[in-house]
C-alpha cells in the first residue's frame, strides 16, 4: 500500500538527480529546432505569396494552410510507415542497390528528436505563415516601393522594411508554435523523445505527485512567459498601423525564369511533404480498409466533432474579442495579465489541462450537490464535470490562446487614431467597436475561428479524459486504433478529421471572395 | 450558422448528456483502461443475456484521477484495467469497495484477487521474450540473460515506463533486491538495439526487419497480430519463449476489475463482474483476446494452448505492486528511455 501513498517531497529531488536535465535540454532543443525550421518554411512562403506573382499563386495561398488540418501524430505515423526499414522507400532502395540487411547501409532514423522536429515544423509552420502573410499583405506597398526607389535591392528592401514591420506577427506566430510544441505529447512520445511533458506525466500518473507535476508545468510556462515578455519588451516602442493606399496587390513582383521555378518548387514541395503525401497515404489506407472502417457510428462521431469544434471556436472568439478590447479600452497591467492568463493553457499538455479543469469543477459539483441535499432537493449528479460542459471548458483553456493571439495581431494594426476619430464624432466605445474596429478585423476574426475549429477537431487527450459516457469524437475514435499501431483501420476517420477541418477554410474563402 | 442556433444546439447537447447520466435505467458504467474494441464483444454478450446496458468510457491515462476527483458523485460503477499496479493504486487510494460474491469467489482463485476482495483479476498475460524465428529459433532464456554481454545490440523493447515493463522491473526488484535489479537494468539498457520506442507489436516488427533478435512482448499480441492481414508476416517472423522456466517462472501480469466506491448501479455492476468471471466471458477473453482465463476449467484458445504449458512466477502480485514506485525511479536512474 505504501508504494502508492503520495510522496510529494522526494519526487522533485529524484527528478533533478536523474533525468530532469536531459528532459529540459531535449525540450529546448526540440522547441528551437521546430521554431527555426518553421521559420524557414513560413517566412519565404508568406513573402512569396504576399509580394510576388507567379502561376498557381492564388491556389497556393490557401493550400499552404492545409497542413494545419492534419493531426501531427498522424503525420508522424504516416512518415514512420513510409521511411522505416520495411516501408516502401527503404524496400525500394534495397531492391535497387541489392542491399540485404540493416547493416549494409545507412538510413536516417525518423524516430528521433530530429524526426520529431521535422514533423512538428511541417504541421505547425502554417501558424506563422498565416500571420506573416497577413502582415505582409497589410503593409503598405508604397513603403516597399519607396525603399526600392531609394536604391535598395529587393532583398535589402525586404530586410529593412518588410521584415521589421512584421515582427509583431512573427512573435505571435512563433510563440504559438513554441506553445504547441511544448504541449505536444503524442508526437514526441511516438518518436520516443523524452521531453518535460514526459516528466509531467511520469510524476503525476506514475509517482502520484501532483505538486511535482505542477512544479514542472509552471517552470515550463515561466520560461515561455519570460521569452514572450522579452520579445514584447524589445519592440515596446514600435507602433505599426496599416495605412490605406496601394498594397502589394498591385505591386507584386513578376517572377520569371529560374526564379519562378525555384519559388514554385519550394512552395509546392513544402505543400507536398506537409500535406499531399500524408493525405495520399491516408487515402490509400482508407480505400484498402474501407469496408472494415466504415460503420454507422462514424457519422455520429463526425457530427460530434463538428459541433464541438464549432461551439468551442465560437466561444473562444468571443473570449478573444472580450480580452483584446478590454486591453484596448483600458490598457494596464491587469488587462495584460488577462491576455497572458487566457493564453497559458495552450502550452500545457492536454491531459494536464484535463485534470486541471477537473479539479475545480468536480469540487463545484460536489459542493452544489451537497447544498441541494441540505435544502431537501435530490442530487443532480455531475452537472458540470460529467457533461459536455467540462469538455468545452477544457478545449477553451487549451485553445483560447490561438484566438487571442490572432485577434491581438490584427487589432494591433488598426490605428488608435481611428478610435479617437470615432469617439470624437460622438460614438460610444461600444459603437466604435461595432462600427469601426470589428469590420476592420473581420479577417482576423475569421482566422481565429478557423484555427480554433481545426485545433478542436484534432484535439485528443482533453477529449479522451473529459468526455461523458458514449461520446466519441473522431480523434478519440482514431486513437483507439492508432494506439495499437493499426493506422489502417483509423485512416477513414482520420481523413474525416482533415476534411471537416477544411470546411471552414472553404466557407471563409467564399465569404472573403464575396466581400471583395 | 447564426450564433443563436449554435447556442441552442449546444444547450441541447448539454441537456442530452446530462439526462443520459441521470436517467435511471438498467445500465452499468465502466471506466476502462482497455480499448473499447477489445471488450465490446464481451459487453454486447452481457447486454444480450441480461438486458443491462453497458456504458464504456475508454482512456489510457488519468481515469484514476477522474474517479478520485468525482468522489461520491462519480458515475463509474466499475474500473476495468490492465496491470496489477493500477488495481492496487485504486484500492490503496480508497476508490473501491469490497465485493462479497460467492460466484466471484468460486470463479477466481485466491491468488488472483485481493485478500479483502477489493480487486479481482480477470485474465493473466505473460511477459514473453520473442526471438527471431530465422536467426535464433525457440530458446530457453531468462530475463536475467538479457543483461549478458552476448546480447549486445540484439534486444528491442517498448518504453521502460510502460506499465508492463515497470511491473517486470518491479518483479525483478521483488526477487533480487533493488541493487541487483539496478545492475541488471543498466546492462539490459546497454544491450538494447535501439532506444525504447513503439508498442509491443512494433518490437515484433523490428525483429522481422532484422533490427534486433529478441523482443519483450506480452503473449496475446502474437495472436492479435496473426489476425491482422498486415501484421501476420511480423508475427510469423518470431518464436514465442516463456522466460525463466528453470528458475523463478515467467512474469505474469493481470487485467482486472474493481467495484467503484460510490458505484450508483451496484447490483448491475456486481452482475457484470460475475459475468466477466464466468465461463462465457472467460472463454471470450481467451478466444478473442488470446489472454489466459483465470477461471479454472476454462481453456485458453487453441493458438495459445499450442504454445505449451509454462511455469508462472508464484510471487504474489501484491508484492510486485509494492515495488512499482521503486521500479519507476530505477528506470529514471539508469535513464532507460534516454
Amino acid at each position: 500500500m505504501s508504494a502508492f501513498s503520495v510522496d510529494e517531497s522526494g519526487s522533485f529531488q529524484h527528478l533533478i538527480d536523474t533525468v530532469l536535465l536531459d528532459y529540459t535540454l531535449t525540450t529546448l532543443g526540440v522547441i528551437a529546432g521546430v521554431l527555426l525550421l518553421s521559420f524557414c518554411f513560413a517566412l519565404p512562403s508568406a513573402w512569396f505569396i504576399a509580394c510576388c506573382d507567379f502561376p498557381s499563386r492564388s491556389l497556393l495561398q490557401w493550400c499552404l494552410m492545409l497542413p494545419l488540418a492534419i493531426p501531427p501524430y498522424i503525420v508522424a505515423i504516416v512518415y514512420t510507415d513510409l521511411l522505416d526499414f520495411s516501408g516502401p522507400i527503404q524496400r525500394f532502395l534495397r531492391e535497387f542497390m541489392h542491399w540485404q540487411s540493416v547493416s549494409d547501409y545507412y538510413f536516417p532514423d525518423i524516430r528521433t528528436a530530429n524526426g520529431a522536429i521535422v514533423i512538428l515544423a511541417l504541421t505547425l509552420y502554417p501558424y506563422l505563415y498565416l500571420l506573416l502573410r497577413g502582415a505582409f499583405l497589410g503593409q503598405s506597398g508604397g513603403l516597399f516601393q519607396a525603399a526600392r526607389t531609394l536604391g535598395l535591392s529587393p532583398l535589402q528592401a525586404f530586410k529593412r522594411v518588410s521584415f521589421p514591420l512584421s515582427r509583431s506577427a512573427m512573435a505571435v506566430g512563433l510563440s504559438l508554435i513554441a506553445m504547441e510544441t511544448l504541449g505536444d505529447f503524442a508526437t514526441v512520445n511516438y518518436f520516443a523523445v523524452n521531453t518535460l511533458t514526459t516528466a509531467v506525466y511520469d510524476t503525476w500518473l506514475e509517482l502520484g505527485s501532483l505538486t511535482t507535476a505542477a512544479k514542472i508545468s509552471s517552470l515550463m510556462l515561466l520560461a515561455l512567459v519570460i521569452l514572450i515578455s522579452l520579445e514584447n519588451h524589445s519592440r515596446r516602442k514600435q507602433k505599426i498601423y496599416q495605412r490605406s493606399g496601394a498594397t502589394h496587390t498591385e505591386l507584386r513582383f513578376q517572377l520569371f525564369g529560374w526564379h519562378r521555378w525555384a519559388v514554385l518548387g519550394f512552395l509546392w514541395g513544402l505543400l507536398f511533404f506537409a500535406f499531399l503525401l500524408p493525405l495520399c497515404a491516408l487515402l490509400s489506407y482508407a480505400v484498402h480498409y474501407f469496408s472494415v472502417s466504415l460503420n454507422e457510428e462514424l457519422w455520429q462521431y463526425t457530427l460530434n466533432s463538428f459541433w464541438l469544434a464549432s461551439i468551442v471556436a465560437s466561444i473562444a472568439l468571443i473570449i478573444a474579442l472580450f480580452v483584446n478590447f478590454y486591453q484596448r479600452l483600458s490598457p494596464g497591467l491587469f488587462a495584460k495579465m488577462c491576455i497572458r492568463l487566457s493564453s497559458l493553457g495552450y502550452a500545457v499538455p492536454g491531459t494536464v489541462v484535463a485534470i486541471g479543469v477537473l479539479i475545480p469543477f468536480t469540487s463545484l459539483d460536489l459542493w452544489f450537490n451537497r447544498q441541494l441535499v441540505e435544502f431537501g432537493f435530490s442530487r443532480v449528479g455531475l452537472l458540470f464535470s460529467g457533461t459536455l460542459f467540462i469538455l468545452v471548458v477544457g478545449y477553451l483553456v487549451r485553445f483560447s490562446a490561438i484566438a487571442v493571439g490572432s485577434i491581438d495581431s490584427s487589432l494591433a494594426q488598426v490605428s488608435p487614431s481611428l478610435d479617437l476619430a470615432s469617439r470624437s464624432l460622438g460614438q460610444t466605445a461600444g459603437q466604435t467597436i461595432r462600427r469601426v474596429n470589428l469590420p476592420l478585423i473581420k479577417k482576423g476574426m475569421l482566422t481565429a475561428f478557423i484555427l480554433v475549429f481545426i485545433e478542436a477537431m484534432k484535439e485528443l487527450p482533453t477529449a479522451l479524459l473529459l468526455r461523458p459516457f458514449n461520446f466519441e469524437t473522431l480523434a478519440t475514435y482514431v486513437y483507439q486504433f492508432v494506439s495499437d499501431e493499426m493506422i489502417e483501420y483509423a485512416a477513414l476517420p482520420a481523413l474525416l478529421i482533415v476534411l471537416i477541418g477544411l470546411v471552414p477554410f472553404i466557407v471563409v474563402n467564399r465569404l472573403l471572395e464575396k466581400a471583395s | 450558422m447564426s450564433p443563436k442556433k449554435l447556442f441552442a444546439r449546444s444547450l441541447t447537447m448539454l441537456a442530452l448528456t446530462a439526462t443520459s447520466l441521470t436517467a435511471i435505467a438498467e445500465e452499468v458504467n465502466v471506466y476502462s483502461f482497455r480499448q473499447a474494441f477489445l471488450i465490446e464483444p464481451i459487453m454486447e454478450k452481457f447486454t444480450k443475456e441480461t438486458g443491462v446496458k453497458v456504458n464504456i468510457l475508454f482512456a489510457k491515462k488519468g481515469l484514476i484521477e477522474r474517479v478520485k476527483r468525482e468522489g461520491e458523485l462519480s458515475p463509474a460503477d466499475l474500473v476495468l484495467t490492465t496491470d496489477i499496479s493500477r488495481l492496487v493504486k485504486l484500492t490503496s487510494q480508497d476508490l473501491t469497495q469490497t465485493v462479497n460474491s460467492d460466484t466471484l469467489n468460486k470463479n477466481i482463485p485466491t491468488q488472483y484477487r485481493d485478500p479483502d476482495n477489493q480487486w479481482f483479476a480477470l485474465t493473466t498475460r505473460v511477459r514473453n521474450i520473442y526471438s527471431s524465428a530465422d536467426r535464433v529459433g525457440p530458446v530457453d532464456i531468462t530475463y536475467q540473460d538479457l543483461a549478458k554481454p552476448e546480447f549486445k545490440g540484439k534486444i528491442c523493447t517498448r518504453s521502460g515506463k510502460h506499465p508492463y515493463n515497470v511491473s517486470l522491473v518491479a518483479s525483478v526488484i521483488a526477487h533480487e533486491g533493488e541493487e541487483n535489479a539496478k545492475v541488471w537494468l543498466e546492462k539490459v539498457k546497454e544491450n538494447l538495439a535501439r532506444k525504447p520506442q513503439g508498442n509491443d507489436r512494433a518490437q515484433v516488427k523490428a525483429v522481422k526487419d532484422g533490427l534486433c533478435d529478441y523482443a519483450l512482448g506480452n503473449n496475446y499480441y502474437l495472436g492479435k497480430m496473426l489476425e491482422n492481414p498486415k501484421q501476420v508476416s511480423w508475427a510469423e517472423a518470431v518464436s514465442i519463449n516463456f522466460p525463466n522456466q528453470k528458475t523463478t517462472g515467467s512474469h505474469v501480469n493481470v487485467s482486472g476489475v474493481v467495484l467503484a466506491k460510490y458505484a450508483p448501479n451496484k447490483d448491475n455492476a456486481i452482475k457484470l463482474m460475475e459475468f466477466l468471471s464466468g465461463d462465457t466471458a472467460q472463454q471470450m477473453y481467451a478466444e478473442v483476446n488470446y489472454e489466459y482465463p483465470v477461471k479454472v476449467g476454462v481453456q485458453p484458445s487453441k493458438l495459445v494452448a499450442s504454445w505449451g504449458e509454462f511455469k508462472a512466477d508464484v510471487l504474489p502480485l501484491a508484492d510486485i505492486a509494492k515495488q512499482h514506485k521503486a521500479a519507476v525511479k530505477l528506470l529514471d536512474e539508469v535513464k532507460f528511455d534516454l
